[in-house]
């Protein structure tokens, strides 16, 4: 059966974009207008200035309206063999009041999208998804005995991420964040509003996200945001764009930018598998049958033909798009996909598609880079480096309870 | 735990006879379980009522593979096993189209309609026998071709090219993908002779006369003219399947009937035997399902065992019978005017014009039946006094359009309104013809369904469209025979080249299995 929770769509057709439940404290605070849509929402891709919301994640406290992300709530007898159907990660062992990153295939073995699956309670699941899922979640659910509701206007969500997030949210009133160890959920109450706070998100920090009723949505910014006129911490709204400076730097893929899905891949070779996006890991072959499982086995006994890896670039020059060469002015062998001048690494960091040769990586790797200098432009060259782990996952991310402050 | 069996067929229909005979006769253990108290599937002969009995679902043999014939020594050719028929397009004036294989007669036909008929025949029987290479094989990929596959298309190319020659090629490519409307209206002028060809198009198929496709359809069933001439079997169909019985019997093959397969046992993304309804668990190598695409991979194997988009489309294929059987017990032959007692042994069908035939399908595309139903009759008994008690007869009506999915169901009531209907469409012919039923029984698609264990009650297990033929029969990544099970294929009408009782779907599978020499 299919519901669509549409509590807050607008009925005025000249508004295009869809108001967030926090829209009201949004759109105050947002003062250089930066909007953008994040899937039909108005959001704030800038709220003041780059630079200070960026260090709000890394350094103080930052807070991200998460409304906009797809959330399906998957319950029903098969919720749970429906679901590792879907992905190909085990999520049998998942227990309740757990999360885990998931990605899903086709039946070619290539990859749909990412998400995380909330277990919010004994077989009752959320999914939460980069793009709209509900079309591949009904074909998926034939013959299974499954209720799939799309609940992403239902749910208000903001994510609270860097080293004084757990400090804030106790300071606001929530008891006992700081036993939640990266991946718990917690059922608590902010000032008697029920709420959810899990420990997940997508800076590579410490963080947790505060979910609620769409109702109380502003009650609870506002007492997050007390904190900070109380004086005791300095807590920040962040637009996308800070969002995305720390999940490049945390090594984190989003579908869409670094790769095509394979829903939205015309041409043959434009999709991606897990293999090729450097998710083997992510890839369960012990578990029951899932689909693009047949796809998958065949693709991991071939030698790796190209992989999306994480990439530093020497030098202060944006590697914004560049092209990849074997060597300086060598044959090419890939493209950076999304890259970011890593305020606190000092170094330019990216994700890039690399074609492998003979199933290995290149030897070298050499971006070259157009930039400009008084509106001339000029190319040069710069090295690169495939580094193995994230270029930034902090200890704090996950250390339980986290440091006091 | 031991491997009794090295194969299992899933379904006794004839095309899994067909296949455990070939099989078996390759020297493997093969066991046929059928889920009826008897082989045969649409290929029955049934008591419909006491003392009375005919062919249950097919009623008139018009293409079993010659080859088949051959390979399986099935003696079906003599006078004893079958009567050949003409067709007989009724009309309410009496002047009743009489269309043979090579020849049409009516008294109203212009001498250029009947010239027109014969070189039709001739020539679109000619376009069927050039699909010959792609009927008897294993339907090539396009994708990952082997050697076969490249052998295949290219057979196919040069029947298309040098078989048919420049012209005929040309015309074949030109109506190949449209309607059998627009082509009979090039050829003829009797819309008497239209109406009735264009029910060979459409019988079977959710489609009318002007419904792009119905060329292919129509070529189909002319391929059956390529093999035997067109027949009603002594002692109804269920003669052929028993034919078919003896000779997988005596080539070894194990026959169980009454047993239905509940579950195809997976493991390891390969088939390990059958678990049935009993809770027997059957072991083998290799598991054939002569079962429609639907009831195989959703209802056996099951989605969880699948990939989704696979089950997707298995699921969207269009299945949904449009036909319905009706049988008639008659206390004495009805009287058809203008009908010789000769002629009433012969295949009589209502269609008087493509428009009646088009608007008997109006009706089905928005869940209704026929207000005037296409009719294919025949009185077996005539020939065959076997079937029903001295001196009385039995009437077995193929009736179209009767949808799967009626909009107000098939109650009883409605039930009894259509076979009023049909019954009414008949006496339009055979005045008398009510004051003889002494016995009635209506097959709807959704009792085809029950009764044969076939989705949707339909005749071919999928509609045959282009779409839904050939290297995308049932749909792609199943086709060739085989599924995405290792060591599970398919043997039955779902597969390429569909159905009737044409034993193609049996012999090619058998063949896709022995040349993959995993058994």
């Amino acid at each position: 059966m299919l519901t669509q929770t549409d509590s807050h769509v607008t009925t005025d057709f000249r508004e295009v974009l869809q108001p967030s439940p926090f829209q009201a404290r949004i759109n105050e605070q947002c003062l250089v207008q930066d909007w953008m849509s994040w899937n039909g929402y108005k959001t704030a891709r800038v709220f003041d200035t780059l630079a200070s919301e960026y260090f709000a994640v890394r350094s103080t406290c930052s807070v991200m309206d998460l409304t906009p992300m797809e959330k399906y709530r998957i319950t029903g007898p098969d919720a749970q063999i429906f679901l590792n159907r879907l992905v190909t990660r085990d999520i049998s062992t998942l227990k309740p009041q757990r999360v885990t990153y998931v990605i899903w295939c086709n039946d070619e073995g290539k990859v749909l999208d990412d998400g995380t699956i909330f277990h919010l309670s004994e077989g009752d699941y959320r999914l939460c998804s980069q793009h709209h899922q509900l079309d591949w979640l009904l074909i998926s659910s034939l013959g299974f005995d499954v209720n799939i509701e799309q609940e992403t206007h239902a749910i208000a969500a903001l994510a609270i991420q860097g080293p004084t997030s757990c400090a804030v949210l106790t300071a606001a009133g929530i008891d006992g964040v700081d036993q939640l160890r990266p991946f718990d959920i917690g059922y608590r109450t902010l000032n008697g509003i029920d709420v959810m706070v899990s420990r997940t998100g997508f800076t590579g920090d410490l963080g947790y996200e505060v979910w609620a009723d769409p109702d109380h949505a502003l009650a609870v910014w506002d007492a997050i945001f007390l904190v900070k006129e109380q004086g005791l911490f300095d807590i920040r709204p962040i637009g996308l764009g800070a969002l995305d400076m720390v999940r490049i730097e945390a090594g984190f893929i989003m579908p869409g930018d670094d790769f095509n899905t394979a829903e939205t891949a015309v041409r043959a070779d434009r999709d991606r598998s897990p293999y090729e996006l450097g998710l083997a890991w992510l890839v369960n072959f012990k578990k029951p049958y899932f689909t693009g499982k047949k796809a998958l086995l065949a693709e991991s006994k071939k030698p790796t033909v190209r992989r999306l890896v994480r990439l530093s670039v020497e030098g202060n020059k944006s590697p914004t798009d560049a092209f990849l060469y074997d060597a300086k002015g060598g044959s090419r062998i890939g493209t950076i996909k999304s890259c970011v001048w890593s305020p606190i690494l000092k170094m330019n960091v990216s994700l890039a598609d690399v074609e492998f040769v003979k199933g290995k990586l290149p030897e070298q790797i050499w971006a070259e880079i157009y930039y400009q200098k008084e509106l001339e432009w000029r190319a040069t060259w710069a090295k690169c480096d495939v580094s193995a782990k994230p270029f930034w996952i902090h200890p704090r991310s996950s250390l339980t309870p986290p440091n006091r402050f | 735990m031991t491997k009794s069996n090295s194969v299992v067929i899933i379904g006794g229909g004839h095309n899994g006879l067909i296949c455990a005979t070939y099989l078996a006769k390759a020297g493997h253990q093969v066991q046929l379980l059928e889920a009826r108290d008897k082989v045969g599937g649409g290929a029955s002969t049934s008591s419909f009522a006491d003392g009375y009995s005919t062919s249950g679902l097919a009623h008139i043999l018009y293409g079993l593979n010659a080859k088949v014939c051959k390979d399986l020594k099935l003696n079906i050719g003599d006078s004893a096993s079958i009567q050949p028929v003409d067709t007989i397009s009724l009309q309410l004036d009496g002047d009743h189209v009489t269309l043979g294989r090579d020849d049409v007669s009516a008294k109203s036909l212009s001498s250029k309609d009947l010239e027109a008929y014969r070189a039709f025949k001739k020539e679109f029987r000619g376009y069927a026998k050039a699909l010959q290479p792609l009927m008897m094989n294993t339907p090539p990929r396009l994708k990952d071709m082997d050697k076969k596959d490249k052998l295949t298309l290219a057979k196919l190319g040069w029947s298309l090219r040098f078989g048919l020659g420049t012209d005929s090629m040309r015309e074949f490519l030109r109506v190949g993908g449209i309607n059998i409307y627009d082509v009979l209206n090039e050829v003829f002028d009797s819309p008497a002779l239209k109406g009735a060809i264009s029910v060979d198009a459409i019988l079977g198929q959710h489609m009318g006369p002007r419904t792009p496709n119905t060329v292919l359809t129509y070529l189909q069933r002319l391929w059956g003219e390529t093999q035997a001439s067109q027949s009603i079997p002594i002692g109804g169909m269920g003669k052929v399947s028993a034919m078919l019985e003896r000779a997988a019997v005596d080539a070894g093959v194990a026959i169980r009937t009454g047993v239905k397969v509940a579950k195809i046992i997976v493991e390891n993304g390969r088939s390990q035997g059958v678990i049935l309804q009993s809770g027997e668990r059957v072991e083998a190598n290799i598991v054939v399902s002569n079962a429609d695409a639907k009831t195989t991979f959703i209802d056996l194997v099951g989605a969880p065992q699948l990939d989704a988009m696979f089950c997707h489309r298995v699921n969207s294929v269009r299945q949904h019978g449009d036909v319905a059987k009706l049988h008639f017990a008659l206390t004495e032959l009805p009287t058809f005017s203008g009908l010789s007692l000769q002629q009433l042994s012969q295949r009589l069908i209502i269609a008087p014009d493509m428009r009646y035939v088009e608007h008997a399908f109006n009706h089905s595309k928005y869940g209704e039946f026929s207000d005037n139903p296409v009719l294919e009759m025949t009185i077996p008994s005539v020939g065959d006094s076997s079937l029903a008690p001295a001196g009385h007869h039995v009437m077995s009506v193929s009736a179209t359009f009767a949808p799967y999915h009626l909009k107000e169901g098939w109650q009883q009531q409605s039930r009894d309104t259509f076979v009023q209907r049909v019954t009414e469409v008949i006496e339009r012919y055979a005045p008398e013809f009510s004051s003889s039923v002494t016995a009635t029984e209506l097959l709807t698609p959704v009792d085809i369904e029950d009764q044969y264990n076939i989705t949707g009650g339909h005749w071919h297990h999928g509609e045959l469209s282009i779409d839904q033929s050939f290297m995308m029969r049932p749909v792609h990544g199943s086709a060739q025979y085989q599924t995405p099970i290792d060591g599970l294929y398919l043997c039955g009408a779902s597969a390429h080249p569909g159905g009737g009782i044409t034993g193609v779907p049996g012999h090619n599978a058998a063949q896709r299995i022995l040349a993959m020499g995993d058994i």
